[in-house]
């Protein structure tokens, strides 16, 4: 499955003209400010905006084409989609809920039978309460149980997070992490938090007023050193990483990537399990000569491998390879100047912060 | 109680059941649409609608004569049918009073409708329901509380018209004779007595009913 869309929607002060080619798999988180137009170019995806205009394609399927005169209506196109509050039908206990997609959709075409969608969202215990009867998240679980079970082609998530504590977010994201593991659907996944971005997306979507500024695989696209200025403080790169031992005395995870070895904070990680570890340009230093008598605990060897300006005039974007791994540093143009820093170069990188993500 | 009474009683409960019926065929898409169209044309459908709240019921039951009498417009057409001229009819009053009670149907509705907003009729297209399977598991569900009252309102409403009868349906026992105009009647002849066994009869109906209806939709909300 692949997605083609050159889209317009929005009347007034607000315009959404979005091109873009979404891969058929993993998660497309679309990121950008409130305001930015990720939630309406959702929104046209699932035909739900009106005024959408201009082409849409899915796995070869015209969804629409407004010089064709073609725009299929929601419920022939067959995707999911979680809202950012509880969208739970008030007059339906949780079993009708899950029930209401899953009886419209053709026997033939279900790839997610019942106990499966229970078991992945942890919601069998509550089939008989009504949905006044749950907290925010467990509504959150039972509503992406319920898109889950229409089988949809295409899983949709307008921000299912921002509407809930701290406490919540951290209850439905291991189930998060299990859909992305464990299905095959492709999911787009709307977001201003870049948290999420960092921990379950696969490709990277950036919109600013209305447009795509930057689409790409999530770790690449962020690494790119001509992100428009809103986006700068996010540079950086995501690691993936598996943990090769935990240090009980000091409670650090070392954990081997591409670059080397990586120590973090631990957080409840066990030998072999895989990781994300998000290391921004503005967290990582540059310097010539390894530095032993420094509080920092990463230090990697490098070599430059581009020099780009940064949207302050005081500092360059740093483009380092360690290893198989690259990286971005920020540091200001002076001691770019002063370290005599170009492509090529010998550096010791020092990451003032790792984020296990 | 004599057989006129319970005549009277008979024919108002037929009225308001069949009025009641009919209303909430033709008020649930009336109010739908109108929930949700927002058009200079729907306002003016909205208003119309409305009007039967307070214009007398005597200006509604003036025009409705004409426009069904025999000279009129609705007349001619029922004549061409066969079907005779409807003023003094169970018909004629069947429709007045349907026209009468549109308020009563329509505003709870649309208020309901209204109430639910555009989501859930979003998650349902997404969980492939069409509009019409949407409308049928969905919007009615949860407008149930507002499809209580319109029900409860355009009967009470229908069993306590008066004006309109008398200006439409006249005074024909078993065609057009409704309690409200049989007590009019026992007033007029003085006959007290009888009168009471009426107007006492209405007045615990109504009660009944409005408290009925606050206890229901109370309930609801628990």
């Amino acid at each position: 499955m692949r997605v083609r869309a050159n889209l317009t929607c929005g009347l007034g002060a607000f315009r959404l003209a979005a091109e873009l080619s979404l891969p058929g798999s993993g998660v497309t988180a679309l990121f950008g400010a409130s305001g930015s137009g990720k939630t309406s170019l959702l929104r046209c995806l699932a035909g739900l905006e009106p005024t959408a205009r201009g082409y849409l394609e899915v796995s070869g399927e015209v969804w629409l084409d407004s010089e064709r005169g073609i725009a299929r209506s929601t419920h022939l196109r067959g995707v999911g989609l979680v809202f950012q509050e509880a969208s739970l039908f008030a007059h339906l206990d949780v079993r009708r809920n899950l029930e209401f997609g899953l009886q419209r959709t053709p026997v033939a075409q279900r790839r997610l039978h019942w106990e499966g969608a229970l078991e992945l969202l942890g919601i069998a215990h509550l089939l008989e309460r009504l949905p006044m009867r749950l907290s925010g998240g467990e509504r959150q679980r039972v509503a992406i149980a319920r898109a889950l079970l229409a089988s949809p082609r295409m899983l949709l998530l307008d921000e299912p997070l921002a509407a809930l504590d701290q406490p919540r977010k951290d209850e439905i994201l291991p189930y998060l992490d299990r859909l992305h593991r464990e299905l095959a659907i492709p999911m787009v996944y709307v977001t201003h938090a870049m948290e999420e971005v960092s921990r379950l997306a696969d490709h990277l979507v950036l919109l600013e007023a209305g447009r795509v500024v930057a689409a790409g695989p999530l770790s690449s696209t962020l690494a790119r050193p001509d992100l428009p200025a809103s986006f700068e403080d996010e540079i950086g790169v995501i690691v993936q990483a598996v943990v090769a031992h935990v240090d009980s005395q000091y409670q650090l995870a070392h954990l081997s990537c591409a670059g080397g070895e990586l120590r973090v904070p631990q957080q409840g990680l066990k030998p072999a399990d895989g990781c994300r570890v998000r290391i921004r340009a503005r967290d990582v230093s540059l310097t010539l000569h390894e530095e032993t008598d420094t509080s920092i605990l990463n230090r990697l060897p490098g070599v430059v491998a581009a020099i780009h300006p940064s949207s302050h005039p005081a500092q360059v974007l740093v483009s380092l390879l360690v290893g198989e791994l690259p990286l971005v540093a920020r540091i200001t143009r002076l001691s770019c100047d002063k370290l005599q820093l170009q492509v090529g170069s010998k550096v010791w990188a020092q990451i003032k912060s790792a984020a296990l993500l | 109680m004599t057989a006129d009474d319970w005549a009277a009683i008979w024919l108002t409960a037929k009225l308001a059941t069949l009025t009641t019926v009919l209303l909430l065929g033709l008020g649930t898409p009336l109010a739908w649409w109108l929930a949700r169209t927002d058009s200079l044309w729907s306002r003016c459908v909205g208003a119309l609608v409305t009007m039967p709240l307070v214009l007398p019921p005597t200006v509604l039951g003036f025009y409705l004569l004409l426009l069904m009498g025999s000279q009129g417009p609705v007349g001619q057409f029922t004549t061409w049918l066969g079907l005779g001229l409807l003023p003094f009819t169970f018909t004629g009053l069947l429709i007045a009073s349907v026209i009468y009670s549109l308020p009563f149907t329509v505003q709870p509705l649309q208020q309901a409708f209204r109430a639910i907003g555009a989501r859930p009729l979003e998650v349902a297209a997404t969980l492939r329901a069409s509009p019409y399977d949407t409308f049928f598991s969905v919007v009615l569900p949860l407008a149930r509380p507002g499809l209580i009252t319109a029900a409860v309102m355009s009967f009470a409403h229908t069993v306590g018209e008066f004006g309109v009868v008398l200006m439409i349906g006249g005074n024909i026992p078993g065609q057009t004779r409704v309690i409200s105009v049989l007590l009019y009647d026992r007033v007029e002849a003085l006959e007290y007595t009888q009168a009471h066994y009426l107007a006492a009869g209405m007045l615990v109906f109504s009660f009944v009913v409005l408290l009925g209806l606050h206890l229901l939709n109370r309930e609801r909300r628990v």
